[in-house]
């Protein structure tokens, strides 16, 4: 068998983030602890570049490529992209906390690219084995980020919580992978769709192994009753991991998500759809209400995001093509809302003093006129207040929903989102209408301040303008 | 002969066995790291008594990378508990209790 070195076209995004990943990591040992900066060009110039790579080799017709195991469609194209960007966001926002709290080093740079590369690679996975390998990737890169911080005892904990509960995860996932090999036979995806159309619901053994993958894609998304580790460690991490973790990863588990059970295992939608609305209506429930309980900001929005993976299973499990592109655009969303959030509390978070509490965004307003602004159109947006995105968002995941005759299961999500308007409302009347404790300005870098206002102007105009990602969305599951 | 549901019945004990003591294990955190090794083993042998029995040698190239994996993790597990233990001087699970809400 010969190898073709055409196969290696559709990957070239990937081996430009793996270089990327080496070149910063030889690059940082000759750099001073004042040239540290360069980290920072090196990898959101080479992002820059592997976004443009990914346009130029994207498009077209779908192609599966060495021996079946990865696979380049419409759908890996726009997902890929949208990892890179909101992973480009968030170095810029973190660019000036790192260096103030001299945790500007390479490694951060490093992890994050091996975490962006797990995620392309979940992205375009075709074969169990590919999809593990990315998961454990991105996995293995963010328990080390978590615990970034050395000497912070609260990021060891949390660390160490989310590497337990992750790894259960993986392992749970990996079990359920191994009944499915054992039913179908095979590892790739279309081979093991073909052997489950053949046997179809009747085997136990397939039915066995999904009920596992379900219960690993739960933890993985962090749905209830499997999000034990999402408060704790948003809560202990440092802000700029909050910020990574938070985002990019939920469009590659919706990547994970949709391999498996639509691309896998498309035939027993009937079963595995009873599962994911359990799964969602308790996210939903869960979620919003015990978010409205905290005072500490990052674990409520780590509830908040809680809530909103009950509304991206709510698209997946309609089962039908506008379903999975309503679930995709609010996991594309979802994503820059929480880049959006989670960089203003890294924006305002300063030397020795972390921004967690609700307390600490008290008159933003009178602080910093237009950061605040831009946080209240992410918590408009969260909330789902048109004009925002986050409402076109939520539609559409409905629209999908009442669409395959479950409206009652739209009314429990518009019952759910009401309960959890309040806490993002409560939010925006903090930064306008309490009186600050810290009278000085904010003091934000250029880089970020530019990050953030393209955040809040993309989910404004993509709010009014949606066709503008929707299309894209649409015509991956054409 | 050994049959392959005698197989899967002992990849079921040691996933069984791993996943309780993950649940019941209140005291140390090496035990919770050795249980998450055992549930990866317990995949293997299910992976491998597949392969075998399918006559299908996929199963067997998956069970590497799962042990490659497996090594991985167990570094970084026992990296973030070092850290763990330089900030706290214990590793007992029940201390593990300052993020809570």
């Amino acid at each position: 068998m010969t190898f073709d070195y055409a196969h290696l076209l559709p990957i070239v995004p990937e081996i430009a983030v793996l270089v990327l990943a080496s070149i910063l990591l030889l690059v940082d040992l000759w750099l001073k602890d004042e040239d540290k900066g360069t980290n920072h060009l090196i990898a959101v110039f080479g992002l820059l570049v592997v976004i443009g790579l990914t346009g130029v080799v994207g498009g077209g017709e779908r192609e599966i490529v060495l021996s079946g195991s990865y696979i380049r469609d419409p759908m890996s194209d726009v997902l890929k992209i949208a990892v890179l960007v909101v992973s480009l966001l968030s170095f810029v926002y973190s660019r000036d906390y790192l260096r103030d709290r001299g945790l500007w080093v390479g490694e951060f740079y490093v992890l994050t690219l091996c975490a962006v590369l797990g995620m392309m690679v979940m992205i375009s996975a075709n074969s169990f084995l590919t999809l593990y390998l990315g998961l454990e990737l991105l996995a293995l890169s963010l328990y080390a980020l978590v615990a970034f911080e050395r000497d912070n005892p609260s990021g060891a904990e949390a660390a160490m919580k989310y590497f337990v509960l992750g790894a259960l995860g993986s392992g749970l996932l990996l079990y359920g992978l191994s009944m499915l090999y054992g039913a179908s036979g095979s590892l790739e995806l279309g081979a093991v769709a073909r052997a489950v159309a053949w046997q179809g619901a009747d085997n136990q053994v397939l039915v066995f192994g999904l009920v596992f993958v379900v219960i690993g894609i739960g933890f993985k998304f962090g749905a209830v009753p499997f999000h034990m580790w999402v408060p704790d460690t948003y809560q202990g991490a440092p802000n700029p991991v909050v910020l990574f973790l938070g985002s990019a990863p939920k469009i590659a588990a919706f990547a994970l998500a949709f391999r498996l059970l639509v691309d896998g295992l498309g035939q027993l939608h009937a079963d595995w759809q009873g599962m994911l609305v359990i799964l969602s209506v308790i996210s939903l429930a869960v979620g919003n209400i015990v978010a409205i309980a905290q005072t500490n900001i990052k674990r409520m929005l780590a509830y908040s995001t809680i809530s909103h993976v009950g509304f991206i299973f709510l698209g997946l499990l309609a089962g039908t093509t506008e379903g999975f592109a309503a679930a995709m655009f609010y996991a594309i969303v979802y994503a820059l809302m929480a880049a959006g959030g989670f960089g203003l509390l890294v924006m305002m978070s300063r030397q020795g003093h972390e921004v967690e509490r609700l307390e600490d965004l008290k008159g933003l307003n009178e602080r910093d006129s237009w950061q605040a602004a831009m946080m209240a159109l992410v918590m408009f947006s969260m909330a789902g207040v048109p004009p925002t995105v986050g409402f076109m968002a939520k539609l559409l995941v409905l629209d999908a929903v009442i669409s395959i005759g479950l409206w009652w299961l739209a009314l429990i999500a518009v019952f759910f989102s009401v309960i959890g308007a309040f806490y993002y409302l409560r939010v925006v009347k903090i930064i306008y209408f309490d009186k600050p404790e810290v009278i000085e300005p904010l003091v934000v870098g250029s880089g970020a301040r530019v990050a953030l206002s393209v955040t809040g102007l993309a989910i404004l105009l993509l709010g009014l303008f949606p066709a503008a990602l929707l299309t894209y969305c649409q015509a991956a599951f054409a | 002969m050994i049959e392959l549901s005698d197989y899967l019945m002992l990849g079921g004990v040691l996933f069984a066995i791993s996943v309780a003591g993950i649940f019941i294990n209140r005291k140390n955190l090496i035990v919770l790291l050795m249980c998450i090794e055992l549930m990866l083993l317990a995949v293997n042998t299910n992976f491998i008594a597949f392969s075998h029995f399918l006559g299908d040698m996929s199963g067997q190239i998956f069970v590497f990378f799962i042990l490659t994996v497996a090594a991985a993790e167990a570094a970084i597990g026992l990296a973030i508990l070092v850290v763990l233990f330089r900030n706290r001087r214990t590793i007992d699970v029940e201390d593990l209790d300052a993020l809570k809400g």
